[in-house]
């Protein structure tokens, strides 16, 4: 079972990767970006990560995609030109790709020791406490400073997102301000 | 073989799935001329990179992995958000999102 989980989510991952990379238009890639995020939520799960999974679906597929498929909309974005330089990206890219590829496998495949996963791994600790009783505990113990900190992250995060993308100081938008002078 | 019959499935080829991805979302930004594509294929990186930290924390059965994740995905979200409105920010000035006309500071 675990087995054929595996191979149908991993399946849909590089699907969806995969159409990401073939799709012209931004909003083909934002969708085929949701179902490699939300086949990636039922890897965690299968590996026993099920706050993780949560997680994943909300903040990846819910919240950051929503963002991009926003930003997509906003902009009108269109197909993507082909210029001089996707084809010379084009021939650096995939020998470069291929490398990387080559390299991290050959680690992975020569790795000693490393285990199996089964359906119901992790789902309870040993003693009894869920993935989530385990990951808070130390979340709020030991590693409550770095947490704090990150909430600050996020904090100056959105006062920066605010202030980039809104219009400078109290002026009409450029192109209001020319349509109104055009009148 | 023996793995197929205990219907365990290795976490080596949970590791050899993220590094596709990994290579996959490495392609897309090279090869991608749209800034908002570019900038997905750097969340499928991040994603691919989560896989195997949730991969590795099985492997030890350690929970600071996959509360690594945890903070990798935090980081993400702000990063998303910044880069999105920095975006919007290039798209009102130069009104393209073609990353070759982007080229201001170029040489």
């Amino acid at each position: 079972m675990h087995l054929i989980l595996f191979v149908v989510f991993a399946g849909f991952c590089l699907a969806g990767a995969i159409n990401l990379l073939l799709q012209s238009h931004p909003i083909n890639s934002a969708l085929s970006l949701i179902v490699v995020m939300t086949s990636l939520a039922v890897l965690y799960l299968l590996l026993g990560a099920e706050f993780l999974a949560a997680a994943q679906v909300i903040v990846y597929a819910g919240a950051i995609m929503v963002l991009f498929t926003f930003v997509v909309m906003l902009l009108n974005a269109g197909r993507e030109e082909r210029t001089l330089g996707s084809r010379s990206w084009r021939v650096v890219g995939f020998p470069a790709v291929v490398a990387i590829l080559a390299t991290i496998s050959t680690v992975i495949l020569k790795a000693q020791g490393l285990g199996g996963a089964r359906l119901g791994d992790g789902l309870l600790a040993k003693n009894g406490a869920s993935n989530i009783e385990t990951l808070s505990t130390v979340l709020f113990t030991e590693l409550l400073l770095p947490f704090e900190v990150t909430s600050v992250l996020i904090l100056i995060a959105i006062l920066g997102a605010v202030a980039l993308a809104r219009h400078g100081d109290g002026e009409p938008a450029s192109g209001s301000a020319e349509r109104a002078a055009g009148k | 073989m023996n793995s197929l019959l205990t219907n365990e499935v290795p976490l080596s080829w949970y590791l050899l799935l993220s590094a596709i991805l990994f290579s996959l979302g490495v392609l897309g930004f090279l090869v991608k001329r749209n800034l908002i594509t570019v900038f997905m294929s750097i969340e499928l990186m991040l994603n691919a990179v989560n896989l195997s930290f949730v991969t590795f924390a099985h492997q030890w059965h350690a929970v600071k992995g996959q509360i690594f994740v945890f903070f990798v995905m935090m980081v993400a979200a702000a990063e998303a958000a910044v880069g999105l409105a920095i975006i919007i920010a290039v798209f009102r000035t130069r009104a393209t999102l073609a990353v070759d006309r982007i080229d201001l500071m170029k040489l």
